[in-house]
């Protein structure tokens, strides 16, 4: 499709002067490539994007369905009966008992490792007041770090500087699963769920808790001060603040397999307020496959872009057919 | 040589003109408020001079100095809006309020300031170094012991005595105190000053005419009292006092700075204004900054996007308010994470309104992405490269001056792609202003084989109409054969070397012959060596005249002041002889006379010899002079429509008595000092000048530059007006249209004159105001006349010739509207006799009036005004004159060069341009609306989706480079075919590449990529997991991943859209997104405390997924699909004028020449002018039939 143009030079003065490339180039004379749409062209490269599409998406879309996955709203059932009007105060009454069990049904055989998520739903981790209130120098070097005002309003407590400061680290989520198959109980590892970079360079291997979740207002989980921040995972994971209002989170790994029709009986404490936003809390379980968790769209729309790639060949073929002949 | 010279004092020669008188009422201003002026001639150190303080002679024209140039240049940047925009936000991002840090909005910033005042600093460097080089020529100077050393010209002060030699500059405003000659007279050359070519006579008063020596001033001293400075030219009033005797100065003693010595051998002046108080500098007005329509349709769409920045900003932050304040309601936090208890006032749920208010800077802030910060640097370095091309044209290089083109300014190049009408001065820009001896026509019988430019264009044209090879190998034929002699281009055997005699009429002959030697007044200059004989006229068709003489063996070889001495050949004898031929009167040519006369005496008898245009000749001849009227009259008309001057020649015998009483008519005449002397002159000499004898006629062609038919026609082709506006007569005008086939036969001639009898009649009765009314009158009555012409015809074209006069009038306020509603409906309009001031305002009403964009080239200091007043001033370059040249915005060589400048060049440097900018939108929106949009699922808190790094080096590194290819490099038609084509340049007059529709739908374009790559993006990657490690994707895995579209989808939107591929645009496209992975991995490196969100993010999260690779692949594709089936689709079914040519390259149909000219004969309209339509009408009469492809 593309042509060719190699112009002669003009035969001037300047052509024995500069060499010949340079010559071309400050006469805007260079070798170029002048593709022209031709019907042929745009109805083969429609034509291969289709071929090259469908069976992408095809490819995609088996990888995602083989993945399973079980998703189990819980933030509603797991509220008894006397505080379903206002679940508010039921989740700030510390004297009530968060305990909840939840039954999964496994549909269809689970290859471990099974991935344990928690989702929250209209939650704004990446409201800019929340993103930006936490300090990265103080994560990895602690107290000797103390220009901490970008965590206002959580940057002091009683005058002592807060580790980890801010928003993001207060408000950790805190609710907690246990698993069992039966009376068997399953194994959930809850290491290695965060990035290894997050580890080793941006929470300090020697840096504590300290003077966390001591105020007048508890936002979220506690930490243990004995455990340095590089090894508390679930901060790690949670303080990467998600993109959108409704995200995913790592808790852990099952590392055994489930079979179809197995029970999973989940045990959990229903510490975290999303009550007060009308936000909800889903447990998932999940396999992956090489392209990740279960989701079908970019499959669909690789199938639907190359189906329309193909269904515009074809218009250009009829239109092209249709002008020739009229001509 | 020199003192031979000195003796002949010529303004005896002269009649009329020296003597002018001084008007003495303005010498009583003297010493009074604007006339304070002392000069002390001889002591410009003493206390009394020094103590004035007058400026020095150097000139600046630089803009900056070192010291200033920071300030000045930034506090010109920061004048532009959208600079001073994003100044304000550089500001408030050191703020609290700001979405990103403060740094990384400073870099961009400063990169695109830094780059601009380095284009400023480069170019001021530039005009520095010229100003050192005018500053530093060397001129004689008096060192106040009688003898002159040279010095440098900024070293001059008020006051000294200056020894200027022959051709060269004077330094500044002198006051002439004598001259090599003894009458203290000189010519000088004053094209700078006002485009004249012809000299100007200046005299220096009595009292100092003496002083020839250099010796002579060591003892002399002079108070001169005058003006303060002033801008008039033509203007000066002083007195100088020498030895207690006070003489009135007139502005004949004043010579102007910029002004030339000629024909002088050297001249005494004393410095009266120096440096930026001379006259020429005082008169020249500060360029107008020109602006080019497409950057002032730019900065609209600059405003749209603020009000679109505006609009979003403010939605975000009314939603974000009403969020804002839901969070608290008494005790009760809704998003308790945000802890809107104890918010700053930013986000304070009790203070909604103001959170809203300090939210809406913030969403500007971020939101500025819109707007491209790096556009109008881009443009200016885009437009600077445009220039070097144009610079290094080869094919716009005329080597035997070695003069390149010449871009001065550099932001007005695309408007070299959407003239509309150019307009343009005659001589040395269509002619070359050298009158060539090509045709004559003697006792009947016409003599002359040379062919005219014209000839050989149209013989071309008709002949093979496609190629031009023949007639170079035909130019350089003519070359090698025989020396061309400037201003003889005579062919003919029968009367060259001697023939004559042996030809029916050899006493006729011989008359004519001598009456060319004699006939004129112009001076010989014998080089002893050599014996060759140059000379110096007043006029280039006197010159062409005597050296005709001298060629065909009438040598004018030495001239007294009574005789004139000829070398002639004898037709008896057969041999040289010398002739001495007393002069006894020379009556001078002018405009209203339109001829010239000599007496002398010649063997006891009083000849009359005159030569004059034929519409006073013919009726001058005497009953028995009549004899080869009929023939000569055929063969002057032939001559005139070829485009030649045409001149009578015809001699008349006197006796005494009859010369005696013409003598002393003339005599008193001539030293009357009254009002009426002309009248009286005229009236003497009507007494002699009749009862004619006919000789014959000569043609001279005014010879056109190279190539300017041809280029017009191409022009025309192009579907560009040509006006043409010129100092000269009118019939030289129509004689040059003809030449450049603007004018042809069959085109009717409307023509708006006050040369009708009525007006002539009111005009000798004298009064103002009834001659005013009349000519008005007269002028809107024939405007009207052509207009009524003009709407009872169709199908014809017509040509415009307006004179000066008439212009005058036409250009009024009242009838201006009318004029040009009627040249516009003209296929061609001549304006003769025009002012360099009627020009600029010829040119500012077709500006202003039509609104579409005008084009002038000019190439004296006459065209000035026209040059500045138009869009785009072109200065021609290859002559002598500077002027036209520093005012102009591009200088080319040879008029020839403008089909390319503008058929190549401005079509390509529009299209590039207008593409580039509506690219540059479409990039900046794409990115924009991905903010935009990541916003809303924010809560339009205010987060960008993107590190902060990355977002400001979206515009400055990973989209810049293939936009400078694209506005650099891109052809959508190579140069041959914008040749071979030239309605494509109409594109760029239509203004089709940057119409609303179209930067409105690459706007779209941008919107709608923007929503697709975002939804894509956010519906692949969430909720799941996005690698096999189950890991989930954060706002540091989105951000890239967005980003990695964007980028990848803006590059190849750039691939998709142009047709022009060479090694640098895949270079800079693909590298541009290497570049982004590259960027990446190396942020990516950084220790965390830099790198922030993007540490480690590619190797350890994106690059390993599977899905990152695939979500971008199918975003690109799906992201393209629209615009390109909407391209293909337009390319296929309604392709645009070089889609067309396109297709026809495309399909090797370039060589099918019928084809070719198919499609370019639907350029070729009835009303067009040149070469091509000439020849179709004489063929053909086109019908305004089109051909369309397909």
């Amino acid at each position: 499709m593309a042509s060719e143009e190699r112009s002669s030079l003009s035969a001037g003065v300047e052509s024995h002067r500069a060499p010949v490339p340079v010559h071309q180039f400050k006469q805007q004379n260079l070798p170029a490539c002048k593709p022209v749409l031709t019907p042929a062209w745009v109805i083969t490269t429609y034509f291969l994007i289709g071929v090259l599409f469908i069976p992408i998406g095809f490819i995609s879309l088996r990888a995602s369905m083989g993945v399973v996955e079980i998703v189990d709203r819980y933030d509603t059932e797991c509220v008894p009966n006397s505080y379903k009007s206002d679940k508010v105060a039921y989740v700030k009454d510390m004297s009530v008992s968060k305990n909840c069990t939840r039954y999964l049904k496994v549909k269809k055989r689970m290859k471990a490792p099974i991935y344990v998520y928690y989702e929250l739903d209209n939650y704004y981790q990446n409201h800019r007041r929340y993103v930006k209130s936490r300090n990265e120098q103080q994560l990895l070097h602690g107290l000797r770090y103390n220009s901490t005002s970008s965590c206002r309003p959580l940057e002091l407590n009683k005058g002592l500087p807060i580790v980890p400061c801010g928003l993001v680290a207060w408000s950790l989520f805190n609710d907690s699963y246990s698993f069992s198959r039966g009376a068997e109980k399953l194994n959930v590892n809850r290491k290695n769920i965060a990035w290894q970079s997050d580890r080793d360079h941006k929470f300090g291997k020697k840096v504590h808790p300290f003077n966390f979740q001591n105020g007048t207002l508890i936002g979220g989980g506690k930490l243990d001060s004995r455990i340095p921040l590089s090894d508390q995972e679930d901060l790690i994971v949670w303080m990467r603040t998600a993109a959108l209002p409704s995200f995913r989170k790592l808790y852990g790994r099952i590392e055994e397999d489930l079979d179809e029709d197995d029970v999973v009986i989940v045990n959990l404490l229903n510490n975290y307020n999303t009550y007060s936003f009308g936000g909800k809390k889903k447990i998932v379980l999940s396999t992956s496959s090489w392209l990740g968790g279960r989701n079908n769209f970019l499959g669909m729309t690789y199938i639907l872009v190359g189906a329309s790639s193909m269904f515009i060949a074809l218009v250009f073929l009829l239109l092209h057919k249709l002008s020739w002949a009229r001509q | 040589m020199p003192g031979r010279r000195k003796k002949i004092r010529f303004s005896k020669i002269y009649t009329f003109k020296c003597k002018t008188a001084a008007a003495k009422d303005d010498h009583l201003h003297i010493g009074g408020p604007g006339f304070s002026r002392v000069v002390f001639c001889n002591e410009p150190a003493s206390f009394e001079a020094t103590s004035r303080n007058y400026a020095d002679n150097y000139v600046k024209t630089t803009k900056y100095s070192p010291a200033t140039f920071v300030p000045k240049s930034l506090f010109e940047q920061f004048r532009r809006v959208a600079n001073f925009f994003f100044l304000v936000t550089a500001i408030v991002s050191f703020t609290p309020i700001a979405p990103y840090s403060a740094a990384s909005s400073i870099l961009p910033l400063s990169i695109v300031i830094g780059a601009t005042m380095l284009k400023e600093g480069v170019e001021d460097y530039r005009r520095k170094k010229q100003d050192d080089e005018v500053n530093g020529r060397k001129v004689n100077m008096h060192q106040g012991d009688g003898s002159f050393k040279l010095c440098i010209w900024k070293e001059l002060r008020v006051g000294d005595v200056v020894k200027v030699q022959k051709d060269e500059f004077f330094p500044a405003d002198l006051l002439l105190l004598s001259s090599s000659y003894d009458d203290a007279i000189c010519y000088v050359e004053t094209m700078n000053l006002d485009g004249e070519t012809n000299l100007k006579l200046k005299q220096s008063p009595e009292v100092t005419s003496s002083l020839h020596e250099d010796s002579s001033y060591k003892n002399f001293k002079a108070t001169i009292k005058c003006e303060d400075p002033n801008a008039s030219l033509y203007t000066f009033v002083g007195s100088m006092e020498v030895e207690e005797e006070k003489v009135p100065l007139s502005p004949q003693q004043l010579l102007l700075r910029d002004s030339k010595l000629r024909n002088t051998e050297f001249v005494y002046g004393a410095v009266v204004f120096t440096g930026h108080e001379t006259k020429v500098i005082q008169n020249s007005t500060a360029p107008p900054s020109k602006r080019s329509n497409i950057e002032r349709k730019m900065d609209k769409i600059i405003y749209f996007l603020f009000g679109v920045l505006f609009l979003i900003a403010s939605v975000g932050s009314i939603v974000f308010g009403i969020v804002t304040k839901d969070d608290l309601h008494g005790d009760r936090m809704k998003r308790w994470y945000l802890r809107p208890d104890k918010a700053e006032i930013f986000f304070d749920p009790e203070r909604a309104p103001e959170a809203a208010m300090y939210h809406f800077l913030t969403a500007i802030l971020l939101y500025t992405y819109l707007i491209p910060i790096s556009l109008y640097v881009s443009i200016e370095v885009v437009k600077v490269l445009q220039c070097v091309f144009i610079n290094q044209d080869i094919d716009m290089y005329h080597e035997e001056t070695d003069k390149p083109a010449y871009a001065r300014t550099s932001n007005l190049n695309e408007e070299l792609g959407q003239i509309h009408t150019i307009l343009s001065d005659k001589t040395g820009t269509l002619t070359c202003n050298s009158m060539e001896f090509i045709k004559c026509s003697i006792a009947g019988t016409a003599y002359g084989r040379g062919v005219t430019e014209v000839e050989r264009a149209m013989a071309k044209r008709l002949g093979s109409p496609l190629d031009g090879i023949k007639d170079q190998k035909k130019d350089m034929e003519n070359k090698n054969t025989k020396p061309r002699i400037k201003g003889f281009n005579f062919e003919d055997e029968r009367i060259m070397n001697g023939n004559w005699v042996r030809e029916p009429h050899p006493l006729i002959i011989q008359g004519f012959l001598r009456l060319l030697a004699i006939c004129h007044t112009a001076i010989p200059d014998k080089d002893e060596d050599t014996g060759n004989v140059t000379y110096e006229a007043e006029s280039p068709d006197e010159a062409a005249f005597v050296i005709a003489a001298l060629q065909l063996g009438f040598e004018f070889y030495q001239r007294t002041q009574t005789t004139v001495s000829l070398i002639e050949l004898d037709p008896d004898t057969h041999e040289k002889v010398q002739r001495d031929y007393d002069i006894l009167n020379v009556l001078e040519f002018n405009s209203t006379r339109k001829r010239m006369s000599v007496i002398l005496k010649y063997e006891g008898k009083f000849l009359l010899l005159c030569k004059g245009a034929d519409s006073v000749m013919f009726e001058r001849l005497g009953k028995n002079g009549r004899e080869f009227e009929e023939i000569t009259r055929e063969h002057v008309d032939e001559y005139a429509d070829a485009g030649l001057r045409t001149l009578i020649l015809a001699y008349r015998e006197l006796t005494e008595e009859e010369y005696k009483d013409f003598n002393e008519k003339f005599k008193a005449a001539a030293n009357a000092v009254s009002e009426d002397r002309d009248t009286m002159i005229n009236e003497a000499t009507e007494l002699v000048e009749k009862d004619l004898v006919l000789i014959g006629a000569t043609a001279v062609e005014d010879k056109l530059q190279q190539g300017v038919p041809e280029c017009i026609d191409k022009l025309a082709q192009a579907g560009i007006k040509i006006w043409v506006l010129t100092g000269d007569k009118m019939e030289t005008a129509i004689n040059i249209g003809f030449a450049c086939s603007l004018l042809r036969q069959g085109m009717k001639q409307i023509t708006i004159t006050l040369e009708t009898p009525e007006i002539k009649q009111l005009e000798k009765v004298g009064e103002k105001g009834p001659i005013a009314q009349a000519s008005k009158k007269s002028v809107m009555q024939q405007i009207s006349e052509g207009k009524d012409l003009i709407a009872s015809s169709k199908n014809e074209a017509f040509a415009l010739i307006i004179d000066g006069k008439s212009l005058a009038y036409a250009l009024e306020d009242d009838l201006k509207k009318m004029f040009l509603d009627l040249a516009v409906e003209c296929s061609s309009v001549i304006c003769c006799r025009s002012s360099p001031k009627q020009k600029a305002l010829v040119t500012r009403l077709v500006k202003e009036e039509t609104k579409k964009t005008t084009l002038a080239i000019g190439d004296g200091a006459n065209d000035v005004g026209m040059l500045q007043e138009a869009d785009i001033g072109i200065g021609i370059s290859g002559v002598e004159g500077m002027q036209a040249v520093m005012s102009s915005d591009i200088a080319i060589a040879q008029f020839k060069y403008l089909e390319r400048l503008l058929l190549v060049h401005g079509h390509w440097c529009y299209r590039r341009i207008s593409s580039m900018i509506c690219y540059f939108f479409y990039k900046n929106i794409t990115f924009g609306f991905t903010l935009f949009c990541y916003e809303a699922y924010t809560t339009f808190s205010g987060q960008a989706a993107y590190n902060d790094w990355f977002l400001s080096l979206y515009n400055v590194f990973f989209t810049s480079l293939p936009v400078l290819a694209l506005g650099v490099f891109d052809q959508d038609v190579s140069a041959r075919f914008c040749l071979k084509f030239p309605l494509l340049y109409q594109e760029g007059v239509q203004n089709v590449l940057f119409s609303w529709r179209r930067i409105i739908g690459w706007m779209f374009n941008g919107v709608c990529t923007a929503i697709i790559i975002f939804f894509l993006c956010i519906r692949a990657l969430e909720p799941q997991a996005f690698k096999k490690d189950g890991k989930t994707a954060d706002m540091d895995v989105m951000g890239p991943t967005l980003y990695t579209c964007v980028v990848w989808v803006v590059n190849c939107q750039m691939a998709v859209s142009i047709s022009y591929f060479t090694l640098i645009q895949h270079i800079f496209i693909w590298g541009g997104i290497c570049l982004w992975y590259f960027f990446l991995l190396a942020y990516g490196a950084l220790s965390p405390t830099i790198s922030t969100t993007a540490y480690k993010v590619f190797i350890e999260a994106l690059a390993p997924s599977a899905s990152y690779w695939l979500i971008t692949l199918c975003v690109v594709i799906a992201a393209l699909t629209p615009y390109f089936s909407y391209k293909s689709l337009q390319m296929q079914f309604f392709p645009m004028y070089h889609g067309m040519i396109q297709w026809i390259r495309h399909d090797g149909q370039s060589e099918d020449t019928e084809y070719c000219n198919l499609v370019r004969q639907r350029s070729i309209r009835h009303t067009t002018v040149g070469i091509m339509a000439r020849s179709l009408a004489r063929t053909n009469p086109l019908t305004g039939s089109t051909h369309r492809r397909r």
